[in-house]
């Protein structure tokens, strides 16, 4: 827990702490309709303790929309719902199946499940009269990322601008929206992926337990460790074998691959990503690696 | 844990790029990144494969910050690029500014945060108007600390006369600035001279590196706790059985050190009362200061809401409608006399008219110019404004916080000013 320090110095992760809690009060206070957008890894997680930590003892006065995209980890809808249940926070769960469906995106079989949750969000944003969606991204992710206000503005369309994004000076954040539009918060901007497994292991709080090192059935497609499950079937001279493994992220199953680890605590983790050669997404995510401007692109078109 | 990483206990260093256009600013964060050890594989192939496939001779670092479509094709920097680094005791934050005029708003938004800021100068070139504008700025946002790297040593044959020279002309700038803490440091961004590793070509320098001299500098001090300031953020009502009676107010303390038992003043009512205890999540503290956020409780049932200030009865800011500031402009629409916008300060969004335009500063020669009765893109002067309901403000100098305000047009909902108190009256 925080410790008061002598010389009134607030350390790295208290300060980020404090940034965080500042914005989502900001936002409480200043949007009519906000939600907190959760995928159920250790980002959408870490914003949640941040969120129930800037209200209580009152419960978090906004809900939380998940996107389904069908090919979510069994085991982080699970913690997804231990989280909910906990804090008392009302889910919305917007699903690419029903927006398939509905004719609100259209599968044409070219088009990525990843892709499909623009479009499955932007309704979800539309549908419900949200104002402002928080999002667990953080700018030492990656290069589009890194460019990012904390308040990202979107239009009509819900397409961000980086060639033109609002000036944004010290704390005082501009919250003004036309009709239609509405904003993306990143409350952990400034966080990095250290400092993320730095403050769960300080705060003791629930992750999925993919993260941590198991035993599974993976397969080696573009270079990257792939889980074996019926929702991402093997292509010809794929070959399944056992790995002790974990999860860097937590994306979609057919495109988020795992590390070979036997990291099984924080500390164990912390010391792996110390020394790691290759970023996260880098390492594991497939969406992130098709082009050079694949995140910016996506994020041009409304992605988280 | 590893031991060469203990971020629970790293104190933090914000820092800003700043300089014009093509003086290294990029390449410098892409060489700092990476003699530092902090860069990934894959980034650095990325960047290896985007500088083969354009042709270069050499690895462009500047590509590692650049992270827009729009600025590898035009080799120049648009918008703010926020990277992270460590060293065993402290987190750095850094904003890659834009030095291209145009952007202007961009590295303002990057530099209002920054502990340090660091003007990048061409060597060959010397200080440009852009490199003024950007100190001035700097010294204007009272950033406390700040550094001249003079870059591109490599192409004036690593001369100490041409070090010396411009020293002494940033020097003479700058007695006219607000600048506490100046060290002034020869590098090769490109080549890494004098970045994290001395420079073998210029033995004549006997200073820091740069990497040296942002690991040792000294922020702790740049805070207030003298002046206790608590801008209301969100009132906190649990309405539920366990809390039922439960009210905090929510926000960052601004200034000064909270404390239980405390005999406080709420702005603008003036009502007085004692803080009954101050909450962070689910325990109560004995303290709070600065950027602390946390919750605190009074012991009367007085009226407070979001855009109020909590200050201590003998010290306490004075509420006022008619602010005096430095604004800077950031649109291309110019700021005229009878303009009115909207102002957000602290927690607190009124609507501002625009009185009067004393002067407006020419960057190059801090000369006052009193004639021109507007601000055009990107310039800076001296404004009067007149609000619809009081602000609680506090002189820029004395505290950053309660002391700047943003802008807005209210048509376009876009930021277009920044604003530094001089003075409430
Ligand atoms: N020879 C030499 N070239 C350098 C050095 N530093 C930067 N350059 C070159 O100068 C050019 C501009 O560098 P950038 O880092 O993009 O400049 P910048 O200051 O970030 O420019 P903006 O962000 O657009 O304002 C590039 O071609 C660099 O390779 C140096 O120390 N020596
Ligand atoms: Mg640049």
């Amino acid at each position: 827990m925080t410790e008061t320090h002598a010389d009134y110095r607030l350390s790295q992760l208290d300060q980020l702490e404090a940034e965080s809690i500042h914005i989502f009060r900001e936002v409480a206070a200043e949007f009519e309709k906000p939600v907190l957008m959760f995928s159920g890894g250790k980002d959408s997680i870490v914003m949640l303790r941040l969120a129930e930590k800037a209200f209580y003892p009152a419960k978090i006065p906004f809900p939380v929309l998940q996107v389904d995209t069908g090919l979510d980890f069994p085991e982080v809808l699970e913690t997804r719902d231990n989280w909910v249940n906990r804090l008392g926070v009302r889910l919305v769960v917007a699903s690419i199946d029903d927006a398939i469906a509905n004719g609100v995106v259209v599968d044409d079989g070219k088009t990525s499940r990843n892709r499909m949750q623009i479009g499955t969000l932007l309704n979800a944003i539309e549908e419900n009269g949200f104002t402002a969606a928080f999002g667990g991204g953080r700018r030492d992710e990656e290069k589009a990322r890194a460019k990012e206000r904390v308040y990202s503005h979107r239009d009509e369309f819900g397409q961000w601008d980086p060639k033109n994004q609002r000036p944004e000076l010290w704390s005082l954040y501009n919250g003004r929206l036309h009709e239609g539009e509405h904003m993306r918060i990143f409350p952990i901007s400034n966080w990095t992926e250290l400092d993320i497994w730095d403050y769960i292991g300080r705060e003791g709080i629930e992750i999925p337990n993919i993260y941590f090192s198991h035993q599974r059935r993976v397969f080696v497609r573009d270079g990257m460790l792939m889980s074996e499950t019926p929702l991402n079937p093997l292509r010809a001279g794929e070959v399944v074998e056992e790995r002790t493994v974990r999860f860097r992220t937590c994306g979609d199953i057919s495109l988020t691959g795992c590390v070979e680890s036997t990291a099984s605590t924080i500390p164990e983790i912390i010391e792996e990503i110390a020394v790691a050669k290759l970023t996260e997404r880098g390492a594991t995510r497939g969406d992130d690696r098709f082009s050079e401007a694949a995140m910016e692109d996506r994020k041009k078109e409304g992605y988280f | 844990m590893a031991d060469t990483v203990q971020p629970t206990n790293m104190d933090l260093l914000r820092f800003a790029t700043a300089g014009s256009v093509d003086d290294g600013k990029s390449t410098l964060i892409g060489r700092l990144l990476l003699d530092s050890k902090s860069i990934f594989e894959d980034q650095l192939e990325a960047v290896e494969a985007t500088s083969q496939s354009k042709g270069y001779d050499y690895t462009d670092l500047a590509l590692l910050t650049d992270g827009l479509r729009s600025e590898r094709e035009q080799g120049i920097t648009i918008d703010v690029a926020y990277r992270y680094f460590a060293t065993p005791n402290r987190k750095f934050i850094i904003a890659d500014t834009p030095g291209h005029v145009q952007y202007t708003r961009n590295m303002v938004t990057g530099a209002s945060t920054a502990d340090l800021g660091l003007v990048l100068v061409d060597a060959r070139n010397g200080l440009t108007e852009q490199s003024r504008r950007h100190a001035v700025i700097l010294s204007l946002l009272r950033v406390p600390h700040m550094v001249l790297a003079i870059n591109k040593m490599d192409l004036v044959d690593f001369s100490q006369e041409t070090y010396e020279k411009i020293h002494a002309e940033f020097t003479q700038f700058a007695t006219k600035l607000n600048i506490p803490d100046l060290e002034v440091i020869p590098i090769s961004a490109l080549a890494g001279d004098n970045v994290v590793n001395r420079s073998e070509n210029m033995s004549w320098y006997s200073g820091p590196t740069l990497m040296h001299h942002l690991e040792h500098v000294h922020v702790a001090s740049d805070r207030d706790l003298i002046d206790a300031r608590f801008p209301v953020q969100y009132v906190v009502r649990p309405k539920s059985d366990e809390h039922h009676d439960y009210r905090g107010y929510g926000g960052m303390v601004a200034g000064g050190v909270l404390k239980p038992g405390d005999e406080v003043v709420v702005l603008p009512s003036g009502m007085t009362s004692k803080i009954a205890g101050i909450d962070l999540f689910d325990r109560e503290i004995d303290e709070a200061f600065p950027p602390m956020s946390v919750t605190v409780r009074l012991e009367d049932d007085v009226d407070v809401s979001r855009g109020d200030m909590i200050a201590r009865v003998r010290n306490a800011p004075t509420p006022s409608q008619d602010i005096d500031a430095m604004v800077c402009w950031m649109t291309t629409t110019p700021l005229k006399p009878r303009q009115k916008l909207a102002i957000k300060h602290t927690t607190r969004t009124a609507r501002a008219l625009v009185k009067d335009i004393q002067y407006r500063l020419d960057v190059n020669t801090l000369h006052r110019d009193q004639e021109t009765k507007e601000l055009g893109v990107n310039e800076i002067g001296r404004v009067q404004l007149r609000t619809t309901v009081p602000l609680l403000c506090d002189p820029y100098s004395q505290n950053r916080t309660t002391g700047s305000f943003i802008l807005i047009d209210e048509a376009t909902g876009v930021t277009v000013g920044a604003g530094m108190i001089n003075s409430g009256s």
